[in-house]
């Protein structure tokens, strides 16, 4: 396992057909150790179908990936012991007090007798759950439920966490703390798979992947991404955006426009050599008060033109 | 009036989503067709094909006749003939058969005796319609050579009941419930233990554990076994002391051969439970597996009034065997050991069906 300790997960060509949807298209995978790896994508963009082939839960159609340097699904049941695994809804026993619940996932991953419950008080205190004890998991709010699972996760000191949208059913404070963990975990040398659908959770990640209709689309750290989007990016500030909007939607080389109250981000592909003034050339035939400003790319306006590739995707409106 | 179209929107979202549960969909057709067909075949009071022996000390042509008339009636299967009246009790005793017809060495004066009844029938009196059928036999004329004789006053038949002298049918009725009862609790036990974790959304945590599939399907099963048991002791204690029903064999043998019971059903839960999607779904399918438990298994009707088909069909489910079993431990004294092919025939259900639970239920999901 030792001899290629540099990529955690490494997936060639990996497919997954249900039927005539291709849920995942030849997806290939380099994850290196001890880094936080994000997959963003829409909701069916085949994160969770990605993450359930690495882990052994779905038999891939086509391709091949190696998990901590075992091949799955052929290995899954060896792997087993060394991933964490949260699922997007709480998976947990709802009739089970958070000790209870700890306990059994113990158990299960055979944790050692003597040390056992000296790992359930260390998690226990770790992840704020002191006052929750004896609680039936059911009743506490999402914070405390996504605490315990990601508890529950990492109890049997995994090499790699596979986590598939871990915070949508929190508020941003249990949010920040989450994010705060994972940096500690990643630190002492886990290497963790996160899927998300936010912005704002993808710019923590140190590398990320872009997923679209089950395609990788791209692939680097944020930086890296921002910086090689291959578009300019125009703010425009107008009286009514709404009509701007209109009337920039005609121009054959106007890539996307998303409204951001009352301005406008114009994605204009970098082979048009002056954009700014084919924007300001319409404001002015609308005769209409305006600025506009060339601004470097956030990350969704990445996700945005790497999104739009795909032939099927047209402007955003 | 909007009470119209709102109406007809439930209306048409209930149609929509029953068109689309498949299984249900099914039942409704299932469940009202296999009754007909349970009721229709099981319920049969004038029975026919009783498993007999007959024991004919007096070997006369007399004698052989009046043998070869009763098996004419076909209420009788006269399937074994032995030499003695002590070979037809251990036959009644290992539940092989219903009635016995001893003739007497002295048959062939008997006839002609008024006072005395020509022969014996012994009779499992435990099952009331077998009881019938015996007094129906009782006052059968005797036919010889086309004449046909008077029924002696003492009646052609003196019927001797076996295992249950006082006739009661609690008696007759608690050893099949103890089978019901469990059938129906240890099924729907586990039928929605595996469906219940799949809708909470354990199971795609649990499937991502080391945990293999043969300690999660056992540590599933074991418990209620345990629960079963205590059942059982429950079951028991009511029928002891409040219905006066006794267990006249081992208890013992009784609890072993429920322990056996209790898995076979909880397996079959477990099966259930690998190939049904909702809970409801799960219930509904026990309920399908239980009716014919209670109409074909012996526990109501007769084993023996039902067709052939039925009767294989009936062989199929671990209730027929549990009844026969605990109808002989506790009504007939009979040991486990004379019953080691019912005893057989639940092991190797519980081992089917556990297996089959186990290749079901994948840790993959795909």
């Amino acid at each position: 396992m030792n001899s290629n300790a540099e990529l955690v997960i490494k997936a060639r060509g990996l497919t997954k057909r249900f039927g005539n949807l291709t849920a995942v298209d030849h997806l290939d995978l380099d994850v290196p150790r001890s880094i936080i790896y994000g997959f963003l994508g829409p909701n069916g963009s085949g994160k969770t179908t990605a993450i359930r082939m690495l882990c052994g839960l779905l038999t891939p159609s086509e391709g091949s990936a190696t998990v901590l340097g075992l091949e799955v699904p052929e290995n899954a049941n060896a792997l087993k012991p060394n991933i964490g695994y949260m699922t997007q809804r709480f998976s947990l026993y709802g009739d089970l007090t958070v000790q209870e619940n700890l306990e059994f996932i113990a158990d299960i991953y055979s944790y050692p007798r003597h040390s056992r419950n000296a790992r359930i008080e260390e998690l226990i205190e770790q992840y704020d759950l002191a006052g929750q004890r004896t609680q039936f998991a059911g009743t506490m709010s999402g914070g405390q439920r996504q605490r315990l699972a990601l508890a529950c996760a990492v109890l049997n000191k995994p090499q790699l966490l596979l986590l598939d949208e871990p915070t949508s059913a929190v508020d941003p404070k249990s949010r920040r703390d989450f994010w705060a963990k994972l940096f500690a975990l990643a630190d002492a040398g886990t290497t963790i798979l996160i899927s998300t659908h936010y912005m704002d959770e993808a710019e923590r990640c140190h590398r990320l992947a872009i997923l679209d209709h089950g395609r990788k689309v791209a692939d680097g750290s944020p930086a890296e991404l921002q910086a090689a989007t291959g578009m300019s990016i125009i703010e425009v500030l107008a009286k009514d955006p709404q009509a701007v909007q209109r009337e920039l939607d005609k121009l054959p080389e106007v890539a996307s426009i998303t409204q951001l109250g009352m301005r406008l981000r114009v994605l204009i592909p970098d082979t048009n050599s002056d954009p700014l003034s084919l924007v300001d050339r319409v404001l002015v035939a609308m005769n209409l008060e305006a600025s506009t400003e060339i601004v470097s790319a956030s990350l969704e306006d990445v996700f945005v033109a790497a999104t739009m590739e795909d032939s099927s995707v047209g402007k955003a409106a | 009036m909007k009470f119209a179209p709102r109406l007809l929107a439930v209306m048409r979202k209930e149609f929509l989503q029953l068109k689309r549960d498949r299984l249900t969909f099914a039942m409704i057709v299932g469940i009202p067709v296999m009754q007909m067909l349970l009721f229709g075949y099981a319920i049969n009071t004038d029975v026919r094909n009783l498993v007999s022996a007959v024991a004919n000390q007096a070997n006369s042509h007399l004698s052989r006749q009046f043998i070869s008339e009763l098996g004419q009636t076909q209420v009788l299967d006269l399937r074994y003939v032995v030499d003695t009246p002590q070979e037809i009790e251990a036959l009644l005793e290992a539940g092989k058969i219903s009635i016995g017809i001893y003739i007497p060495p002295d048959f062939d004066r008997r006839v002609i005796d008024d006072r005395r009844a020509a022969a014996h029938l012994m009779v499992d009196a435990v099952d009331p319609t077998v009881i019938g059928v015996a007094n129906q036999l009782r006052n059968m004329p005797l036919k010889f050579d086309s004449t046909i004789a008077p029924p002696a006053r003492a009646g052609t038949f003196e019927v001797r009941p076996y295992f249950n002298p006082e006739r009661r049918s609690v008696v007759f009725i608690m050893p099949g419930l103890i089978g019901i009862i469990l059938t129906l609790t240890m099924m729907l036990f586990t039928a929605v233990a595996v469906v219940r974790e799949r809708e909470h959304g354990n199971l795609e945590l649990l499937i991502n554990t080391p945990v293999s599939t043969t300690e999660l399907m056992i540590g599933k099963v074991v418990p209620y076994i345990m629960i079963g048991i205590v059942q059982l002791a429950l079951i028991i204690a009511v029928g002891r002391f409040l219905f006066n029903v006794p267990i006249l064999g081992s208890i013992l043998d009784l609890y072993l051969a429920a322990s056996v019971f209790i898995a076979a059903n909880l397996a079959l839960g477990l099966f259930i439970s690998t190939i049904v999607k909702t809970q409801f779904q799960a219930i509904q399918i026990t309920f399908f597996i239980l009716l014919p438990s209670i109409l074909i298994s012996g526990f109501v009707f007769p084993f023996e009034g039902m067709p052939r088909v039925v009767q294989y069909l009936g062989e199929i489910l671990p209730t027929t065997h549990f009844i026969r079993i605990t109808r002989g431990i506790m009504l007939r004294d009979t040991p486990l050991g004379d019953m080691s092919q019912e005893l057989l025939a639940l092991g190797v259900f519980a081992l089917v069906a556990m297996t089959a639970a186990t290749i079901r239920f994948s840790k993959r999901l795909d």
